[in-house]
């Protein structure tokens, strides 16, 4: 069975250390590792470089670590909700490597998978592929990437077994899952772990041999943009 | 008169096909949802990893674990499916996914995408619109016809950092509705009360006849 540690702190205990690479799940606020991260944020672990869709916001999420100057690189698709990242890297005091959403998925989900490099057709023609290998495929041209290989997965899933299955919620699944796969080792932070035999095993998101260690705990779960529909009045 | 953001969305949602799975850009096509026409089902992916996207939730009814691509709260429909970003990406790069419709920022007359970023201003990043113009069918662009300068969009040459090369079937702007085409792009509709010349002086692209 898998180590069930807990709290955060002691779930990542003797896994950080300055310059590694880590490769967080979560799409915006949702399903993001938040407690693990504000257990990375205490540790003080400097250098960090950061396979991550997002950059969280302002205060919360991935946001703590670039407020705490702990992130050297960022390895994103999209960081427009984030001041604070928007003022470092312009002001050339964060490297950051954009990536297509789908390759960056990918990219994590080949490193997990033992397939070192992929050709897509994301970003031919434009400033990603610059600096990187082509090649052609019936005739369209397709541009060479890499497959993501961390030293530490974070991820946030919704149940898990003692044996390290994991089961997501809804959107909160995002990129979790490929995630989980790519890193040296996975520490899975969960609502529930509940009794081993009660999880469907045709249902098992993530099997439990991507897990290594795992914390439950109360999540924050934040909305980023509440948006509501008026009821029609009858 | 120009068409407004409702009226370019209704526009974009007359692009759409009975039985379709479309993908939305956050902005002004988020608001095609609303104008889908009667007896056109399409199925809306959003590409954080779901299938089958319904209408906002009412108030009260928000759940965090659930949002669209532009981090709004949304709610499922009887066919939804979850699945995890790798796999929403697949079903995007393997063309099963009809149409996108997104903003831009420069459209060129060959069919260039310019919409992520603006360089030593504006850099969010590019998101899912790489992936989603170079997977799917047809790409669809909602935009203004000029920028807050009055300099027009629909350029010979996007000056801007690329999202797609040669990506673009169709440019719905507030003057109309045009479309890439070998050599340049076509006026195919005005909007109400604009004229074609108004839309050739507002276009720096080569219009085709």
């Amino acid at each position: 069975m898998k180590k069930i540690y807990d709290n955060a702190d002691k779930a990542l205990e003797g896994l950080l250390h300055d310059g590694m690479l880590i490769a967080a799940g979560g799409f915006g606020l949702c399903g993001i590792p938040e407690l693990l991260i504000a257990a990375i944020k205490r540790a003080g672990t400097k250098n960090l470089t950061i396979a991550s869709n997002n950059a969280g916001v302002d205060g919360f999420g991935l946001g703590q670590l670039l407020e705490s100057r702990q992130v050297k690189k960022m390895m994103s698709s999209y960081v427009g909700e984030n001041a604070e990242f928007m003022r470092q890297y312009l002001a050339k005091e964060l490297e950051v490597e954009f990536n297509p959403q789908g390759t960056l998925a990918e990219r994590m989900r080949a490193g997990g998978a033992g397939i070192p490099g992929f050709y897509t057709k994301t970003g031919v023609g434009t400033l990603i592929a610059e600096g990187k290998e082509t090649k052609d495929f019936n005739g369209q041209t397709y541009v060479l990437e890499r497959g993501i290989f961390a030293d530490l997965a974070i991820v946030k899933a919704w149940k898990a077994d003692p044996s390290g299955n994991l089961v997501y919620r809804k959107t909160a699944r995002n990129f979790n899952p490929p995630a989980a796969t790519c890193g040296k080792i996975c520490v899975a932070e969960v609502e529930e772990i509940v009794p081993l035999g009660s999880l469907d095993p045709d249902m098992i998101h993530t099997p439990g041999i991507y897990v290594h260690r795992l914390i439950k705990g109360d999540h924050e779960k934040r909305i980023e943009q509440r948006t509501t529909r008026k009821k029609e009045s009858v | 008169m120009p068409w407004d953001r409702n009226q370019m969305a209704a526009r974009a949602a007359q692009e759409l096909q009975d039985g379709w799975y479309v993908n939305l850009g956050i902005g002004i096509p988020t608001l095609v949802s609303n104008y889908i026409p009667k007896g056109v089902e399409v199925t809306l992916q959003s590409e954080n990893g779901m299938l089958g996207m319904g209408p906002f939730p009412f108030e009260g009814e928000e759940d965090a674990d659930l949002i669209n691509a532009g981090k709004q709260t949304v709610t499922e429909l009887p066919q939804t499916a979850f699945f995890d970003s790798s796999q929403s990406f697949a079903m995007i790069r393997g063309g099963k996914i009809n149409m996108a419709i997104l903003g831009a920022m420069e459209v060129s007359e060959t069919g260039d995408l310019a919409n992520w970023m603006i360089p030593g201003k504006l850099i969010k990043g590019m998101g899912g619109a790489m992936d989603l113009v170079a997977g799917v069918k047809r790409v669809v662009v909602v935009m203004d016809h000029t920028n807050k300068a009055g300099e027009s969009k629909v350029l010979k040459s996007c000056t801007l950092p690329l999202t797609g090369k040669a990506v673009v079937n169709r440019i719905i702007t507030n003057l109309g509705v045009l479309d890439v085409v070998p050599g340049g792009v076509k006026i195919v509709e005005c909007a109400t009360d604009v004229s074609e010349a108004e839309i050739k002086a507002a276009t720096e692209a080569t219009i085709i006849a």
